[in-house]
């Protein structure tokens, strides 16, 4: 870990630079959306579908921006939502009711993160290779458990809450807004916040500070896999069954929402809005895609760009911020 | 112990405690056994015909497929196994161990040409890959059943049994067309969410699809790919749907993705289309049995084939023919017909649905 700047506890006007910007990208993609599709675009259920979709990955994101933020990286929340969509829907599951389907869901997920920690902190393992290894092997367990077969979700109390609405707005969206809110105000407001920018920034400084860096690593994973967790909850309620391919490829959307939105992979420096703007930005990208008809490998591109766009972007301004 | 402070202690306690019971709670929750058994666990299996009913020379089959990553696969092995069973008295099946990998397939076929099996059944991972491996057995004289994804060369097989899924796409579209002049909707809207679109599978289907919308005068509106898995349909059908305000009908190309194109469009509160979903999963044909949703009729795609391909095998081992054709030999082609599975004869097909 190279030896950073600790951080700075009033951020300065680079990141408020570096969110404008994205935002920006935000406003430009709605404008495009609006031209290329006038009709469908604009309208409060293209709004609603937009802001379901972007839920699930919306959450893994929030789990990921810590991960990254302590200088560590998890390639594994993808897979524990896919154990924990199925562990959560198997039939002896289901037959507890919804209350017990949910708490499975949340504690497979809480699990598989503390052992990522665990591993980390305590096993001394470089988080890629121990959630490397958990990236295999939790797919490979839901697998197994579900004999590879897509399991139905029956439970009608539990379909009725969350693909349900609250004051006319959908539950999975009523879930991003809490789990984004709690993590902006852990991240910025709390000890627990401050240590993960301090673990991030220097563990060397932070260990002889008298903090429990181990600990502490050891409870950022354990978050991020009980975010993983509700993720799955949210995802068995969209698509109304629990499947070992169940976010698919969440750990590089996750990465890819964090890093556009400003987060250092070296650690130590990040924001939470930043993380929301950069899964909307993506979720806004295949829905525009569509409403105009195209095929999925372009969007892909467009995906790729974005991100290079992004970090290009944020590279300059982190310039003008150190030359000024 | 009396040296730990006992808030400490007790906090630990409890900690561990707690870790221990969602433990054991979490480990009550892995089960998935079904309340009932199905008959023949939900295998739909041919029966020899007239002088082919009666046992005849001992036959043993070695049978390779890929790994069952998905319900479609799963119940081809399923199929393959019941069917074997069926036929005891004179079939003996070698199963080798599902994989995705293409030359761990190509290794087990050729353990099982050393094990001196009488005939093959394959379905490759990749027709390509195995094409060679095929080729040896059928040097070796061993006859290959070839299953569903072909291989580059005749040479490589005795006999092709396969879906057609250029046909898939015909049916579908040759009914919903059928549905739209029936309903006097000269100018429809007509969806499609496909598989993966980089697969000659997908591309096949598609083709048919345009082919038979075109025929009636017809064209393919919004259309998305997903990727054969519920969360991937559930995704583009959202989005499709946000793009389209009115569907006039919407085909699914495959039953498993489904699920989630049945849940998008149930999020989305839409029910003025018809759907037609692809293959032909137990959940689809209960689904259209009811006629309580969008969907109305699945095409089939049916893994009952390898069911076929294993009581082909056996003949070809007993150098028989098929009852009641005039040939002698079985034939070297079979291309399975996509049926189209409507609330009609949903429950004449209820035995050749499989569970995704």
């Amino acid at each position: 870990m190279p030896e950073r700047p600790a951080p700075r506890a009033k951020q300065g006007l680079g990141v408020d630079l570096r969110l404008a910007s994205l935002f920006g990208v935000l406003v430009l993609l709605i404008l495009i959306g609006w031209i290329t599709s006038p009709d469908n675009f604009l309208t409060g259920s293209n709004l609603d579908t937009i802001l379901r979709l972007a839920a699930p990955s919306g959450v893994v994101a929030v789990g990921m921006t810590f991960v990254i933020i302590s200088g560590g990286i998890d390639l594994s929340v993808g897979s524990v939502v896919g154990l924990a969509s199925v562990w959560m829907t198997t039939l002896a599951t289901q037959s507890y009711g919804p209350f017990v389907m949910v708490v499975t869901g949340l504690l497979v997920g809480l699990g598989a993160g503390l052992v990522n920690g665990l591993l980390i902190a305590y096993g001394r393992m470089v988080p890629f290779i121990a959630t490397l290894a958990m990236y295999i092997s939790a797919r490979g367990l839901a697998e197994y458990l579900s004999n590879k077969q897509t399991q139905v979700v029956r439970d009608q109390d539990f379909l009725a809450f969350f693909r349900g609405e609250f004051l006319g707005v959908p539950t999975l969206v009523w879930i991003l807004v809490i789990v984004v809110a709690a993590g902006w105000v852990l991240l910025n407001r709390t000890t627990f916040g401050r240590r993960t920018f301090a673990v991030g920034g220097n563990p060397e400084a932070t260990r002889l500070a008298g903090i429990n860096v181990k600990r502490h690593i050891a409870f950022v994973y354990g978050f991020a896999g009980l975010l993983a967790g509700i993720t799955a909850v949210m995802l068995a309620a969209r698509t109304t069954a629990g499947s070992s391919t169940n976010g698919m490829f969440y750990e590089l959307d996750a990465i890819a929402a964090v890093v556009i939105g400003g987060t250092a992979l070296t650690g130590g420096r990040g924001t939470m809005v930043g993380t929301l703007i950069g899964v909307l930005i993506f979720t806004l990208i295949t829905n525009i895609f569509v409403q105009n008809n195209l095929p999925t490998e372009v969007q892909n591109i467009a995906k790729g760009a974005i991100i290079v766009i992004a970090v290009l972007l944020q590279f300059r301004t982190n310039k003008a911020r150190a030359n000024t | 112990m009396t040296d730990l402070p006992t808030s400490l202690a007790r906090r630990g306690f409890l900690i561990g405690g707690a870790a221990v019971g969602a433990g054991a709670l979490l480990a009550g929750c892995t089960s998935n056994e079904p309340p009932a058994a199905q008959a023949n666990g939900g295998a739909n299996v041919a029966a020899g015909q007239g002088d082919n009913a009666k046992a005849g020379k001992m036959v043993t089959i070695g049978f390779s497929a890929p790994a069952a990553d998905h319900g479609w696969i799963a119940a081809i092995t399923k199929n393959a196994k019941a069917q074997a069973e069926k036929f005891k008295a004179d079939v003996t099946l070698k199963a080798t161990e599902g994989t995705n990998d293409a030359s761990q397939q190509i290794a087990q076929v050729e353990t099982l040409i050393n094990q001196k099996v009488d005939v093959l059944v394959i379905l490759p991972m990749d027709g390509k890959q195995l094409t060679s491996v095929g080729q040896s057995a059928m040097d070796k004289g061993i006859p290959v059943i070839n299953l569903d994804r072909i291989f580059d060369t005749p040479l490589a097989y005795r006999t092709w049994i396969g879906g057609d899924n250029y046909r898939m796409g015909v049916n579908a579209g040759a009914y919903i067309a059928a549905e739209m002049k029936k309903k006097g909707i000269s100018n429809p809207v007509i969806g499609e969410i496909a598989g993966i679109d980089s697969l000659p599978l997908t591309q096949d289907r598609s083709r048919g699809f345009k082919d038979a919308l075109a025929k009636a005068g017809f064209a393919v509106g919004p259309r998305q790919a997903a990727e054969f898995t519920v969360e991937t349909g559930e995704k583009a059908t959202a989005n499709l749907l946000q793009a389209a305000p009115k569907l006039d009908a919407l085909w699914n190309h495959d039953d498993d993705q489904g699920i989630g194109v049945m849940a998008a469009i149930s999020a989305a509160n839409r029910k003025e289309f018809i759907m037609v979903g692809g293959a032909g999963s137990r959940n689809m044909i209960d689904k259209i049995k009811a006629d309580s949703d969008v969907i109305k009729a699945t095409v089939l795609y049916s893994p009952s084939m390898s069911s076929s391909a294993i009581a082909l095998a056996r003949l070809l081992g007993q150098a028989k023919g098929m009852g009641d054709l005039a040939e002698h030999e079985i034939p070297a082609l079979i291309t399975t017909y996509s049926a189209v599975v409507t609330k009609e004869n949903a429950a004449q097909y209820a035995d050749v649905a499989f569970d995704s």
